[in-house]
C-alpha cells in the first residue's frame, strides 16, 4: 500500500493516513493489511481521521481529502498521476486535496475485482481503465451530489459542484465532499451506463500537464521499493540459477562456506538453482560466491551467438512459414520489376536492465502467505503465491510497491516469486528478502526476441513500389511464455507493426502487392515482451529498407512514404507533424544529416526526426531528435513527454550498445561494464509533438520507442550513403 | 567492527571489513535510500559524499573508510528536500520509476558544490550516472534551474498538447 499527498493532506501523517483510509474502507480486506513503510509497524488507525467510501475508486475524508485508488502498477510511466486526473475529473473535487492510495489484489479478489485488470503492461495502463475509472468518479459525484440534495431537501437539479464544494445558488448553501461523503457512501450507486462523461474538450484537469503525485519520496530516499523493505526476523537471499538456460543443478559443497558469519542456510530452488540464506544480503551474496557448485549444463552449454544466427538465416528462405498477410502478387511483381532493392536485416536480444533488479519478500505463516513485490501485474503475483506456496488465494496477500523499472519484465513470469517462495517454504514464519545481483539479473532475463528480416521490393519505371516482400525469422514470446495463442501454428504477435486491421499496430503503407510472413526460429534462451517489443525490430526493418527503396527509386524519403499512406490518413498526420516540427527539407549545417521514420504499435501512431554528425572515428552523434506522437486522447502532456523522452533513451541505448551474446549457451554480458547503457552526455536533445485526434485511446509509455532507431539509422544511411542493417552500432564501423 | 560517521551522527556498525560501505548503509545502518545498481561502480545509483566528494558507495570497502570521514546519504542532503537541487528535481518533475534518482541528486549536489555555475559540458562530465527510464533530459534542465543557469541543448520544455478547441 502507498499513498501520496498533497497540499493541505500532505501535513496529515502518512501512516496514519493511509491507515485510516485503508481500515475504514470496510469489509474484511482491511484485515491482514499491512504498510510497507519499515518494520515498526502500523499505527492504530485514528477515528478522527476516518473518511467513507463513497464508492470502490473514491474514498472521502472528513477534512475532503478525496483518496483515488489506483489499481495499476506504477513504475514510473506516469499511470498513477493519469488516473487520478481522469477520476477527478469526472469527481470535480479539488485537485490540491488528491490523493492516491494503491490497491492490493486480495482486496480486488475479495470484491469480487470490483478494480477490474490490474496488469499493468502493453501500455494499457490508461487507455484499457479510462472510461470504468471515469465512470467511478461520476458515480461518486453524483452521490455526493445526491446527498446533499437530501440533506437540503431540494431537487438535486439545482445543486452545483466545483473543487468539491456543492453549492445550491436558490438557498445560498454550499457544502463540501467532506461533509456529505458518509451520507453519499449510503445512497445506491448509480447505474455506470446511464452516466454521461465529460466531452474530453471540457476537461479541467485531464488533459492538463498537471505536475506528477508521487514525486516528493523520490527525492529524499524516503520511497520504500520492495528490495528496501524491512520486516522483523527478515533473512536475506541470494541466488544463482543454471548460467545455461535448461541446465540443472548438480551439487553444491555447504560446508564450505557453513562457519560464515550471518550464514543460514544454502536452498536448493527447484531443479536448476541455488540460493544462500543469511543475515544480510551482503552477507548472503558473499557466501554465495564462495559456494563451490557444479553445474549440468546439459545440450544447450553448445549453443552460441553464431549458431542461433544460423538457425534464424535457415527461417528466411524457408517454406514453411507462421503466419501473415498478402495482397496482389509481390514476388511476381518484384520478379518483373523495373528495379529491384533487396536486404537482410537483424536485431539482436536485448535485456531489460530495470534499475531495481527482480527482488520481493516473502512470509508463509501457518495459516497465510503474504508477499512484497515489485510486479506489473499484481494479480499474477497473487497467483504465483498460492501457487508456489499452496496456500488457496483468499489466504495470500500481495503488496505491490512502485517499481524501480519494469519494461515488460515484471509481467505475467513472476520467476522471482517462485524462487522466494522455494526458499521461504524452509523458513516458515520467517520474512525472506529475495534479491537477485545486478549480473544474475542480466543472466537470467526474458530477453527482446531475436529476428532477422529479408525484405525485397520491385519498383517501376517511374520509381513507383510495386511489390514488397517481407519475412521475419525470429523468436516468438507467445511459444515462450503462451503457447496456447498460437493457433493452427500462426503467431501474428511477432509481425506486430506490420498488421492490416487498424486500431493496433496497422502497417501505414498501402503496397499493391504485399507479402508479409512470419517463420518461427525458437531458441534455448528466455524471451518476452520488452518495452515496445516487436514494433521495435519490425520498424527498422520497414522504415530503413523504406529509405534504401527511396533511395533506389531516387525520392525523398519522405514523398516516397506519403505517396504510400492515402489510406492511412492517421499515419501520414503524424508523420507531416513530425517532417513539420523536425524541418524536414529545410537546410542543416554543415555535417548535421536527417532521417525519418514512422511506425503505428500499442493503438498510437508514432513518427521520429533524427539529426545527427559522424565522428572521424566511424562513430555516430545524435544531436536533436523530433517525435511526434497521437495517442488518441492526452491526459497528461507533460508526463506523455516525459514517456517519449524515456523511450528515445531506452530506444538509443538499444540502438548505440544493446547486445545480448550468448557463448556456451549462456549470456556474456552480465553487468553494465561490457553492458553499455547511454550516459546523459551522449541524450539528445528531444522535442515531443503531440497531435491528439480525440478520436480513439492509444497507449504512450511504448509507441514512440520503435521509430527511435529507424530515424537514428536513417539519418546515418543519409551522412554515410550506405545503410545500416544490423544493431547495436557499437559493432560497427560506420566510416 | 568500524565507527562510521553518516548524516552528522557516529555509528558503530558490525561489518566484516570486506563489506561495501552501500551494504553498511542499507543493511547494518538501515538508511535504504541509497541504492543498489550495479555493484561494480558503473550505475552509481550508490552515490553518496565523502568529505564532499560523490562516491559510489558500492565500491567503497567499509574497511577503508575512517571514522573522521563524513559520508552523507540522500536522506542527509537536507532536512525538508530543500536543498535547490531537490527543489528543482520537483520543479522539473525529474523523476520517473525513481529508483536511480538518489544517486543522480547527489551527483549533482557535488557537481554544483564544484562548479556552482556549470556548462553544458561540466554537466556531461559530471552527471554520468544510469537512468533506464531515461530522465536525461530533465536532468540537464534540473540542474542549470539548481545553479541558476540556462540551459545548453538540451533545455527544451516539452511541447504540450494542441488544444482541440
Amino acid at each position: 500500500m502507498k499513498s501520496t499527498i498533497r497540499g493541505k493532506a500532505a501535513r496529515l501523517s502518512r501512516r496514519k493516513f493511509v491507515v485510516a483510509s485503508a481500515a475504514a474502507a470496510g469489509g474484511g480486506f482491511a484485515l491482514g493489511f499491512h504498510l510497507p513503510f519499515g518494520i515498526d509497524g502500523a499505527t492504530a488507525q485514528s477515528a478522527a481521521n476516518a473518511g467513507s467510501e463513497v464508492n470502490a475508486w473514491v474514498y472521502i475524508k472528513p477534512d475532503d481529502t478525496c483518496v483515488i485508488r489506483i489499481a495499476r502498477s506504477e513504475m514510473g510511466q506516469g499511470t498513477l498521476t493519469g488516473l487520478a486526473q481522469l477520476v477527478a475529473e469526472e469527481l470535480e473535487c479539488d485537485w490540491k486535496k488528491v490523493a492516491t492510495d494503491s490497491v492490493t489484489p486480495g482486496q480486488n479478489l475479495a470484491r469480487k475485482r470490483i478494480w477490474g485488470e490490474m496488469g499493468t503492461g502493453g501500455s494499457r495502463g490508461i487507455r484499457t481503465s479510462q472510461d470504468y475509472v471515469r465512470r467511478g468518479g461520476a458515480a461518486a459525484r453524483i452521490m455526493l451530489l445526491q446527498a446533499a440534495a437530501d440533506q437540503w431537501k431540494v431537487p438535486v437539479a439545482e445543486l452545483t459542484v466545483a473543487n468539491g464544494v456543492i453549492t445550491h445558488a436558490g438557498s445560498k448553501r454550499t457544502t463540501s465532499y467532506g461533509k456529505v461523503a458518509a451520507a453519499a457512501a449510503k445512497l445506491a450507486a448509480p447505474d455506470p451506463k446511464s452516466i454521461t462523461l465529460k466531452d474530453p474538450k471540457d476537461w479541467k484537469i485531464a488533459g492538463k500537464p498537471l505536475k506528477r503525485l508521487d514525486t516528493a519520496d523520490k527525492l529524499n530516499g524516503s520511497k520504500v521499493y520492495a528490495i528496501d523493505v524491512k520486516l522483523p526476523g527478515m533473512l536475506c537471499a541470494a541466488i544463482t540459477d543454471c548460467p545455461v538456460y535448461g541446465g540443472k543443478l548438480k551439487s553444491y559443497d555447504e560446508a564450505t562456506i557453513a562457519g560464515r558469519t550471518g550464514f543460514r542456510k544454502v536452498v536448493k530452488v527447484k531443479d536448476s538453482a541455488v540460493a544462500v540464506v543469511a543475515d544480510t544480503w551482503w552477507r548472503a551474496k558473499s557466501a554465495l560466491d564462495a559456494l563451490p557448485i557444479v553445474w549440468d549444463e546439459g545440450t544447450n552449454a553448445s549453443q552460441s551467438s553464431a549458431t542461433i544466427a544460423a538457425h534464424l538465416k535457415d527461417g528466411l528462405t524457408a517454406t514453411t512459414t507462421n503466419g501473415g498477410r498478402q495482397n496482389g502478387d509481390a514476388l511476381k511483381a518484384i520478379e518483373n520489376a523495373a528495379k529491384k532493392v533487396e536486404a537482410v536485416y537483424a536485431t539482436p536480444f536485448l535485456a531489460h536492465a530495470t534499475m531495481e533488479t527482480m527482488n520481493c519478500t516473502v512470509k508463509l505463516s501457518a495459516d497465510k502467505a503474504e508477499l512484497w513485490v515489485p510486479t506489473q501485474n499484481k494479480e499474477a503475483s497473487l497467483a504465483a503465491l498460492s501457487e508456489a506456496s499452496g496456500v488457496p488465494l483468499d489466504k495470500c496477500e500481495v503488496y505491490g510497491h512502485d517499481l524501480g523499472g519494469g519494461f515488460g519484465r515484471r509481467g505475467g513470469t513472476q520467476d522471482y516469486v517462485h524462487q522466494a517462495v522455494a526458499i521461504a517454504k524452509e523458513f516458515p514464519g520467517t520474512p525472506i528478502k529475495l534479491i537477485w545481483s545486478r549480473e544474475e539479473d542480466m543472466a537470467h532475463d526474458f530477453y527482446r526476441p531475436i529476428s532477422q528480416c529479408k525484405l525485397s521490393a520491385g519498383l517501376d519505371a517511374d520509381g513507383n513500389l510495386v511489390g514488397l516482400h517481407v519475412r521475419v525469422s525470429g523468436q516468438s514470446i507467445n511459444a515462450y511464455l503462451n503457447p496456447a495463442l498460437i493457433a493452427g501454428g500462426k503467431d501474428e504477435r511477432q509481425l506486430q507493426g506490420y498488421y492490416e486491421q487498424p486500431g493496433d499496430a496497422q502497417l501505414g503503407y498501402s503496397v499493391p502487392n504485399l507479402l508479409i510472413e512470419y517463420a518461427m526460429r525458437n531458441t534455448h534462451v528466455p524471451v518476452g515482451p520488452w518495452r515496445g517489443v516487436n514494433t521495435n525490430q519490425n520498424g527498422v526493418y520497414m522504415e530503413c529498407f523504406m529509405d534504401e527503396v527511396a533511395r533506389a527509386a531516387g525520392k525523398d524519403p519522405l514523398e516516397f512514404r506519403r505517396a504510400l499512406m492515402h489510406n492511412h490518413p492517421k499515419h501520414l498526420a503524424v508523420l507531416n507533424a513530425v517532417a513539420e516540427k523536425g524541418d524536414w527539407g529545410k537546410p542543416l549545417p554543415a555535417g548535421i544529416h536527417r532521417g525519418i521514420a514512422h511506425f503505428m504499435g500499442y493503438g498510437s501512431y508514432s513518427a521520429a526526426v533524427a539529426e545527427v554528425s559522424m565522428t572521424g572515428k566511424g562513430k555516430v552523434r545524435i544531436h536533436r531528435m523530433v517525435l511526434a506522437l497521437n495517442c488518441g486522447h492526452a491526459v497528461n502532456p507533460d508526463q506523455i513527454a516525459a514517456q517519449v523522452e524515456g523511450s528515445v533513451a531506452y530506444g538509443l541505448t538499444a540502438t548505440l550498445y544493446g547486445d545480448c551474446t550468448i557463448e556456451n549457451g549462456r549470456m556474456t554480458k552480465l553487468n553494465f561494464d561490457t553492458y553499455e547503457i547511454m550516459r546523459l552526455a551522449e541524450m539528445p536533445k528531444v522535442e515531443t509533438v503531440i497531435v491528439p485526434s480525440f478520436d480513439f485511446w492509444g497507449g504512450v509509455g511504448e509507441p514512440t520507442i520503435c521509430v527511435v532507431a529507424p530515424a537514428v539509422l536513417n539519418a546515418i544511411h543519409a551522412a554515410t550513403g550506405k545503410p545500416v542493417r544490423t544493431l547495436p552500432l557499437k559493432a560497427i564501423n560506420l566510416a | 567492527m568500524a565507527k562510521l560517521n553518516i548524516n552528522g551522527k557516529v555509528r558503530d556498525v558490525q561489518a566484516e571489513a570486506d563489506t561495501p560501505l552501500l551494504w553498511v548503509i542499507r543493511e547494518h545502518v538501515g538508511l535504504t535510500g541509497t541504492k543498489y545498481g550495479c555493484g561494480v561502480a558503473q550505475c552509481g545509483a550508490c552515490s553518496v559524499h565523502i568529505n564532499d566528494e560523490v562516491q559510489r558507495s558500492c565500491s567503497i570497502r567499509v574497511g577503508d573508510v575512517k571514522a573522521a570521514d563524513r559520508i552523507v546519504t540522500i536522506e542527509g542532503l537536507s532536512a525538508t528536500s530543500s536543498h535547490p537541487v531537490q527543489k528543482a528535481w520537483a520543479a522539473i518533475d525529474v523523476p520517473q520509476c525513481g529508483y536511480c534518482q538518489s544517486g543522480q541528486i547527489m551527483a549533482a549536489a557535488a557537481l554544483l558544490k564544484k562548479k556552482p555555475k556549470p556548462t553544458d559540458q561540466d554537466i556531461d562530465a559530471a552527471m554520468t550516472n544510469i537512468c533506464r527510464c531515461g530522465t536525461y533530459q530533465r536532468i540537464r534542465t534540473a540542474v542549470h534551474m539548481a545553479a541558476g543557469t540556462s540551459g545548453g541543448r538540451s533545455s527544451a520544455a516539452p511541447v504540450n498538447a494542441k488544444s482541440k478547441a
